[in-house]
């Protein structure tokens, strides 16, 4: 029964959007007219309640795969009752259906907020939002009727299910995809609120006001999901690595890119009235964005970890409703974008510039991360085999993005409208004093490796640049979301330190020892004192018992394990992970080679844990904007009333 | 600045940017794009020297020599037509194994040989390298 009325609430929800859409273009047609306030909140409501129905699906199929349903396909292909609770719950998205649904249930309940909260746009944008909103919606919900129905009945029932795939039996996981869509999805709102005021001429300081939160909301469940991912790949995949540049991976981060160029041009667009039709256009291009990483992801044209099923009709049915959507909404900016009117002009030399600045440079990062994904798709459909892989981002990506973080350090130092040189240069001498002084430091005692040296003394002063802003301020009234943008550039200085120490100064060893042989790798020497065999609720191990020792510190345990897994059955790389102040120490057993000794691969990795540190600062200073802005909003609103 | 040449300025700025997206790109995907080699592709032709590639087929069986230092292995990839010797060293992935398919990157050798930097193997029932999938299609139709 539950996955009948699971299927109804679907369907249902599809009947209230399609609904949706014809009251939004009543209410935007006649939002001026008499019987406008009462269309409106019909409108509201069947947002809300459409918002409801999708949860309410996406609810009862967590249900079915905790209660373990084996009559339904999608739980005997991705759970099996043996699995721990938690994995049960995360099985439901850890699948191509359960994650289409996911992803459709976080859309409608973003309209749904949008319905909820919205309560100072113009009612015509508004409605049109909503129906924009609704229109995407739609199409999804077809995608998962005809496509992907998570719901499907088998007969007879098998006595158990496939199990799901154990890289995927992590906590990491449980997490992971949700706070990712949460972002991917969260910018349909922004593209909405785009679609909306094109149609309804409305483009100005009131629509980028309105967009600000979701666009920051969205992108602090970006940064959240991108660095758990990378974290989860760390430590899951057992390769040492914390970015693969994996198509995935670009997939959440083209987003992220558009989403972060978008964040500071529609702070341009609220305060200044500058850059209309740019932040139109990237509010258009950030979601196109996520639509495209689900179509690379969902559509099984790529075959990774990721990437659940293969079949085309489900690429030819994404790729139909990307064309649709993207294309739309490029013919919308091409159809109306003559009737956006200039806003206001700043010098080159002014906070504005600045912004301009930053947009370039992440605009082609983006351009350089688009271009290296989905080349090997079009060389392949070409008849040429290729992969593009680290090398090819790290030479094209790199140069840009020193630029872009020298250019976040001087940015947020200038003033709004017009600035002078002079003035720059007086305020930017601490930050690249100091820059200069760590590039020195780091290139005499770090091998006269120069770029790692550059990074770091970049990081520095970026570290010092960023909180200038709040000097000689009275900090009890600067408004919060200054203190937002210091904490998420200081975070941006930390995370690519961690990165450049991590990517020069690591250690790798990796050396084939019997028990009561020893291998050095940075500070440690790693003894093994034996292997042996461990049990899982749902998987057994051989676990190497290690010690490390460093001098100056008490030595520890290390219990690396080799799992295998009955359902499906799998092997996979557990490694085993010592953090201190200054580093991580990561190690891994390979095979045995029959004679008593055992593979064993250790990294000293030092600083890498201020990768995702930073990461956390990042998300964190979004956060305190988000709040800081609300709460200013709030406030305006109460003034004006 | 009058408004409408900020505008051009910014619009300039904007296709100055997709350009050198574009530029950067392109340069470094002639230095950096990995291709992909069957054996017999590269049977009697003159060897991709100066370039990481990734080299797709089988292990061929009863080909892999581990090392006295336990993490040095030499194996053969076939494809049916030609066999090309890899040496590695590293972990391999726990399906890699006589008899099934591989995707070693790395770099041939004036030789003849291969020198692999890494080793991607199937990796459980749902994910083989996309190369490997395309390719084990071939060679089983070859070995038939």
């Amino acid at each position: 029964m539950i996955a009948e009325a699971g299927l109804a609430a679907l369907w249902l929800a599809t009947g209230f959007a399609l609904v949706q859409v014809l009251l939004a273009w009543g209410a935007a047609k006649g939002a001026d007219q008499a019987g406008g306030p009462m269309v409106m909140a019909a409108l509201r409501r069947v947002a809300i309640v459409q918002g409801l129905l999708a949860l309410a699906a996406f609810l009862l199929l967590v249900t079915l795969f905790v209660q373990s349903d084996m009559s339904v396909l999608l739980v005997v292909e991705n759970s099996h009752s043996m699995k721990p609770l938690i994995y049960k719950i995360a099985g439901a998205w850890g699948n191509h259906e359960g994650s289409m649904l996911l992803w459709v249930t976080v859309l409608a309940i973003s309209g749904a907020g949008v319905a909820l909260f919205e309560k100072r746009l113009p009612r015509g944008t508004l409605a049109a939002t909503l129906g924009a909103q609704a229109a995407i919606a739609i199409g999804f919900y077809a995608f998962l009727a005809f496509a992907s129905n998570p719901f499907v009945r088998v007969s007879p029932p098998p006595l158990d299910g496939q199990g799901l795939n154990p890289l995927l039996q992590d906590p990491g996981l449980a997490f992971h995809p949700p706070t990712l869509y949460l972002g991917y999805v969260g910018l349909s709102v922004a593209f909405s609120f785009a679609v909306g005021a094109l149609l309804m001429r409305d483009v100005g300081p009131a629509f980028a006001r309105a967009m600000r939160p979701w666009v920051l909301a969205a992108w602090i469940f970006l940064t959240i999901g991108i660095t758990a991912g990378s974290y989860w790949a760390y430590y899951e995949l057992g390769w040492g690595g914390w970015w693969f540049w994996d198509p995935v991976e670009n997939a959440s981060l083209m987003p992220w890119l558009a989403a972060t160029a978008l964040l500071h041009s529609v702070s341009v667009l609220a305060t200044r009235d500058g850059l209309r039709a740019w932040t139109v256009m990237l509010a258009v291009v950030a979601f196109s964005m996520s639509m495209i990483g689900t179509f690379l992801v969902r559509s099984g044209i790529l075959i990774s970890v990721h990437a659940f099923a293969v079949d085309p009709t489900r690429g030819g049915f994404i790729l139909a409703l990307l064309g649709l959507y993207i294309g739309g909404a490029l013919a919308l900016f091409g159809a109306r974008i003559g009737t956006v009117k200039q806003g206001a002009t700043f010098e080159l030399v002014s906070r504005e510039g600045a912004l301009v600045l930053n947009n370039l440079l992440l605009s082609v990062i983006l351009g350089v991360v688009f271009i290296g994904t989905l080349y090997p798709l079009v060389a392949q459909a070409a008849g040429v085999q290729l992969s593009i892989g680290a090398p090819f981002f790290e030479k094209a990506a790199v140069p840009v993005g020193l630029a872009l973080v020298a250019a976040t350090a001087a940015g947020p130092l200038l003033k709004w409208r017009r600035d002078q040189w002079n003035a720059l240069f007086g305020k930017l001498l601490v930050p690249v004093g100091v820059a200069g002084i760590a590039f020195a430091l780091v290139f005499a005692l770090g091998g006269a490796q120069w770029l790692p040296a550059l990074v770091l003394g970049l990081a520095a002063g970026l570290a010092v640049a960023s909180v200038l802003p709040l000097i000689r301020r009275n900090l009890r009234r600067t408004p919060l979301h200054l203190y937002g943008m210091a904490v998420a550039h200081l975070g941006i200085a930390v995370s690519i330190a961690g990165m450049a120490a991590d990517g020069a100064f690591k250690v790798e060893r990796l050396a084939a020892i019997a028990v009561g042989q020893n291998v050095s790798v940075g500070p440690y020497r790693v003894e093994l004192l034996g292997v042996r065999p461990a049990v899982g609720p749902n998987w057994s191990a051989l676990e190497a018992h290690l010690k490390a020792t460093r001098i100056g510190s008490a030595p520890f345990d290390l219990f690396p394990q080799q799992r295998f897994f009955a359902n499906p059955p799998t092997n996979t790389n557990e490694a085993a992970i010592a953090t201190e102040l200054d580093g991580q120490l990561y190690t891994v057993i390979g095979q045995g080679d029959g004679e008593g000794r055992w593979q064993i691969r250790a990294w000293w990795k030092p600083f890498v844990t201020l990768i995702w540190a930073g990461g956390a600062m990042i998300a964190l200073g979004g956060l305190l904007s988000l709040i800081g802005r609300v709460r200013r909003e709030r406030r305006d609103a109460e003034e004006a009333a | 600045m009058k408004p409408k040449h900020q505008r051009l300025v910014l619009v300039l700025l904007a296709l100055g940017a997709i350009l050198g997206a574009s530029a950067l790109a392109m340069s470094a995907l002639r230095d950096q794009a990995a291709f992909f080699y069957a054996p017999g592709d590269v049977k009697g032709k003159p060897l991709p020297l100066d370039r990481h590639v990734r080299l797709g087929g089988m292990v061929e069986k009863g080909s892999i020599r581990r090392a006295a230092d336990g993490v040095s292995i030499r194996f053969a990839v076939t494809d049916g037509q030609a066999v090309v010797p890899v040496a590695f060293r590293g972990v391999t992935p726990d399906l890699f194994k006589e008899g099934s398919g591989v995707v070693a990157e790395g770099r041939f050798q004036p030789d003849g040989s291969f020198v692999a930097d890494n080793i991607l193997a199937k990796h459980d029932e749902r994910y083989m390298p996309p190369q490997a999938a395309g390719n084990m299609h071939e060679t089983k139709t070859l070995a038939q």
